[in-house]
């Protein structure tokens, strides 16, 4: 599980959020939505307890699987070596990383499917295969809690879709605790069971995708008109997605 | 998966084989010091020597060689190889912990506290342990004033304790220059200059003894937090979120770095460079993983100090100070490192 409770935080007189309470228990995943500048790194940097709390409490595992935007980006290590450093808490500080960790590190690879960066140096790689080794890293925490930050933001679409596709199969285990922030609602729909909204003016809400993800709300929250379309799945079904009033101008 | 088995065998096996070579140039370089100089002596009566001093150690050495190769040159030697070693891998670490290639022993201001201790030493007249102790505390004491002015709000991030140690250093140095200006110039003056200087023509078995403590346990204490340099060369919030805790293990990695730093400033002056450019070399040949690149450092540096000083003593009649010589390789290799490194990181 992982949340705050009533938690307050503010750079001098600037209050970013106050009183805010959300929990994410083990087996569900949440979507944190907001505009630039609202907080939602500070957010995260909380609950990771990397940002001191004005008030309020913090609730999250000693070790968090953090996937952070820009990670080791100096490392000129092989995948898999970024990968083992998830064990480090595991380690003392005169620790090594024994064959386990290796193991561990291997099989985290493998659940992202990643098992072809093992010897690829990280510092080759693209960002897509950067953000794959991220997460095995966190996974090979093995912390029951998973925070992202803004897991899409610096990714194509087809690198966007894989992360969004993994993120919905940790979800579906239903075996951790998972946050993610982002800037697209469509995100949240495809990876989220509930969203936490970080309106304007320092109001928050949260719910589950069905009641959060609205066009009233959300138009709200980005100051932009947004509404509903339907889009043809890959198999003829119909699906959804939530898009704001510039979409599609021009093909109109 | 056999493929990626077959490839990191055929990796370790190529670090095997790097190492193995380090060791035997190590070897070789130590070897060749011995037996150099204007009295030289060959390599297998080195052997001969160091075998009859090994099986019998009491036997006090009686021919010229003898005399030459065990109470001159073989202390000499060590000391200036175990010197390399410390300062190498004070420089890589140091490297990993501020995740630049470019920053060395100096940057901390180590080097100029130590060397205004040994400065006051020799003013007063003192040598040997107290110089020593000298060198270290006022090392020591830099450090934790480095440690104080970067300590802002709680927490110490790696630019603020560049600046600091730049101001330290410079107030160290100003110091010196105190010292060197109060000297009394037919005395003490001359041998504050030449100490600082560096050389390690005054080695002898005591000296290497006073030396050892210092060295050896912060060579230890870095070879055990080998892979905590991989964990701290991470983004301070990223290190922080896989359990590490940066703000307290870089002490740690620094205080290391002092002893090794002060007590080689208290045996042999401040001898530059060798902290920058040993780690760099070691870095084309194992990589950055800090499992290979502090050992590598460790022995290329005692190859690379033990040649330099040989040629310090070898070259001229008279000898170069050894800071002289590791400068006239050191800037170099630093100037193109410096055009290097901006190079990459213009491109990405």
């Amino acid at each position: 599980m992982i949340g705050l409770e009533d938690a307050s935080v503010s750079f001098g007189a600037r209050t970013l959020f106050s009183g805010i309470s959300f929990t994410v228990p083990v087996g569900r995943s949440m979507a944190v939505l907001g505009p630039n500048g609202r907080g939602k790194t500070t957010l995260l940097r909380a609950l990771l307890g990397f940002q001191p709390l004005v008030k309020g409490r913090r609730s999250a595992p000693k070790i968090a699987g953090y996937v952070p935007q820009h990670g080791a980006s100096q490392a000129k290590l092989s995948g898999l070596d970024v990968v083992i450093m998830g064990r480090a808490a595991r380690l003392g500080l005169f620790g090594q990383p024994s064959a386990d960790d290796r193991a561990a590190a291997e099989e985290a690879l493998a659940e992202v499917g990643a098992c072809h960066l093992t010897e690829l140096r990280y510092d080759r790689m693209s960002g897509g295969q950067r953000q794959m080794v991220l997460i095995a890293r966190a996974i090979a925490t093995g912390s029951p809690a998973l925070v992202f930050d803004e897991p899409t933001s610096a990714l194509d679409l087809g690198n966007q879709s894989r992360t969004l596709e993994l993120l919905n199969m940790l979800r579906l285990r239903r075996n951790k605790a998972i946050l993610f922030t982002t800037h697209d609602p469509n995100h949240a729909l495809a990876a989220a069971d509930d969203v936490l909204l970080m309106m304007p003016e320092g109001r928050e809400m949260h719910g589950t995708v069905a009641e959060m993800l609205e066009p009233d709300k959300l138009s709200e929250l980005y100051g932009v008109a947004m509404r509903w379309v339907d889009v043809p799945g890959p198999t003829g079904e119909t699906r959804r997605a939530i898009l704001p009033a510039f979409a599609g101008i021009e093909a109109a | 998966m056999a493929a990626t088995e077959s490839g990191r065998q055929s990796l370790i096996g190529l670090r095997i084989g790097a190492f193995g070579l380090m060791v035997l140039a190590l070897i070789a370089a130590m070897l060749f010091s011995i037996g150099a100089g204007r009295f030289s002596v060959d390599v297998p009566r080195i052997g001969e020597i160091l075998l009859a001093a090994i099986l019998n150690p009491d036997a006090a050495p009686t021919q010229m060689d003898e005399r030459i190769v065990l109470l001159v040159r073989l202390p000499r030697v060590l000391l200036a190889a175990l010197s390399g070693a410390a300062l190498a891998v004070g420089g890589a670490a140091l490297q990993g912990v501020f995740r630049n290639p470019l920053v060395s022993p100096q940057v901390l201001g180590i080097s100029q506290g130590a060397a205004f201790g040994g400065a006051l030493a020799i003013l007063f007249g003192y040598s040997g342990v107290v110089l020593l102790g000298m060198a270290f505390l006022l090392g020591l004491s830099a450090l934790v004033l480095v440690g104080l002015l970067a300590r802002i709000n709680g927490r110490t991030e790696v630019i603020t304790v560049i600046l600091a140690g730049m101001i330290v250093g410079a107030l160290f140095a100003a110091l010196v220059s105190v010292v060197q200006f109060v000297a009394d110039p037919n005395t003490s003056l001359p041998a504050i200059v030449y100490w600082l200087m560096g050389s390690f023509s005054t080695a002898t078995w005591p000296r290497l003894w006073l030396a050892v403590p210092g060295m050896g346990l912060g060579l230890i204490a870095v070879w055990l937090l080998r892979y905590r340099l991989n964990l701290l060369a991470l983004e301070e919030q990223e290190a922080r979120s896989l359990g590490v805790n940066p703000d307290r293990e870089r002490w740690y990695i620094f205080t290391a770095i002092s002893l090794m730093t002060g007590t080689s400033v208290a045996v042999a002056g401040i001898i530059g460079w060798i902290g920058l450019v040993v780690p760099h070399a070691a870095r084309i040949l194992v990589g950055e993983d800090h499992r290979a690149l502090i050992p590598a450092s460790a022995l290329l540096g005692a190859a690379y100090l033990t040649l330099i000083d040989t040629m310090a003593r070898t070259l001229t009649a008279a000898e170069i100070p050894l800071g002289v010589l590791t400068a006239l390789v050191g800037a170099p290799v630093f100037g193109y490192l410096l055009r290097r490194h901006f190079k990459e990181t213009n491109r990405t």
